[in-house]
Order: C-alpha cells, then sequence, then structure tokens
C-alpha cells in the first residue's frame, strides 16, 4: 500500500516534469524572438528539471531507501541559476544588437541605452 | 514500472531534438546559446531518469557537475557577446 501511494507520487512529479520541459520544446520552436525564447527556455526548463529531480529524490528515498542530498543540492543550484542564466543572455542579446520582433508593444530598455551613449559621447 | 521511465526517457530525448533543431537553424548566435542552455538542462534531467532505469547511485554526482558546467557555459558566452571577451586582463597597471 504504501509502495503504491510512493510510486504514485514519484509518477505525478516526473510527469509534471516531462510535460514542462515539452512546453519548453514547443515554446523554442514555435515562438518568435530571442527574448520571447528566452523566457520559454530558462523559466519552464528549469521548473521541469526541478519537479524530475524532485521525483528521482523520492524515487531513491522511497523505493531504494537512500537519502541522496546531492540531488537536492542539485535542485537548488539549478533553482537559483537557471533563471540568471536566461535574464544574463536576454541582456546580451539585446546589447548585441538582436532585433526584437515586430509586434512586439513595448522596449522600456531602448531610452536608457540612447542615454547611456549620449553619457558616453560626452565624456 | 520501468516501461513508464522508458516513455519519459523518449519525451526528453523528443524535446532534445527539438532543442537541436533550434541549434542548428537559430538565427542569431544569442538562440543558439539559448538552446545550447536548455539542452544541458535536458540533459541534466535525462542523467537522473538513467540513474534510475541503472539502478545506480554513482551517476547524481554528475547532476551537480553539469548543471555547474551549464551554467558557466551560458554566463561566458553572454559575456562575450556583450563585451567581446570573456578574462579581462589589466595591460596597464598603473
Amino acid at each position: 500500500m504504501i509502495t503504491i501511494l510512493a510510486n504514485l507520487l514519484i509518477v505525478t512529479t516526473i510527469v509534471f516534469g516531462v510535460i514542462f520541459t515539452l512546453v519548453t520544446a514547443i515554446g523554442l520552436i514555435r515562438l518568435p524572438d530571442v527574448y520571447t525564447r528566452t523566457h520559454a527556455a530558462s523559466k519552464s526548463a528549469t521548473l521541469g528539471v526541478m519537479f524530475i529531480l524532485l521525483g528521482v529524490f523520492l524515487h531513491f528515498w522511497w523505493i531504494e531507501g537512500h537519502v541522496n542530498t546531492r540531488i537536492l543540492l542539485g535542485i537548488i543550484f539549478l533553482f537559483i541559476t537557471g533563471p540568471i542564466g536566461g535574464h544574463v543572455m536576454g541582456r546580451a542579446a539585446y546589447i548585441s544588437g538582436v532585433k526584437m520582433w515586430d509586434k512586439s508593444v513595448k522596449d522600456e530598455l531602448a531610452p536608457v541605452m540612447i542615454e547611456r551613449k549620449k553619457q558616453r559621447q560626452q565624456q | 514500472m520501468m516501461i513508464f521511465f522508458w516513455v519519459v526517457l523518449l519525451m526528453i530525448s523528443f524535446s532534445m531534438v527539438a532543442f537541436i533543431y533550434r541549434l542548428i537553424k537559430g538565427p542569431s548566435v544569442p538562440d543558439r546559446v539559448v538552446a545550447l542552455d536548455a539542452l544541458g538542462v535536458a540533459l541534466i534531467s535525462m542523467i537522473g531518469i538513467i540513474s534510475i532505469l541503472a539502478d545506480t547511485i554513482f551517476f547524481l554526482d554528475i547532476i551537480l557537475l553539469l548543471s555547474i558546467l551549464a551554467f558557466i557555459g551560458t554566463v561566458a558566452f553572454s559575456k562575450f557577446l556583450e563585451k567581446g571577451e570573456i578574462i579581462q586582463r589589466d595591460n596597464n597597471p598603473s
């Protein structure tokens, strides 16, 4: 009985993780722009891999009887560094001059960049 | 139970094929770097599922190592795209 419940919880977490990974794949194919693709690849990929690693941790804990803290460390590390990587990549894409999608509504960084260029010319 | 993990492995492989499509086709360099980052993350989850299938705990060190390597690679690539160099050397020490 306990084993069935444990397997049910493991299967649920791993299925959630796989669904988020597939959503990442669809987003990375279908979205039109670097910035929207960064949005897909940073958040949902991180959440999917966190769910899958949580399922692996629960499997090794409840089925094999072995608590492995390295997986928890990996989950925390991915939770911290995944969105940081997406943010840094979007900033580098903007500064290196990748065009936005032509149906984009708002670009709040453009006046800041123009002002920074003016300041650099004055110096 | 084992066939479920094989199906999960197949699904992750399909999404990795999609990432490789974006990696080859991507119009600009940041597209490819984003696809590489997602590929590393998918590889981490694949290693977790493979360690369940192979019934061993020795693969689990690789998860931490690979996540650190993927993060360092993304940050180095973005710094290279932003400033044109990765390691800044001070050639004129005052």
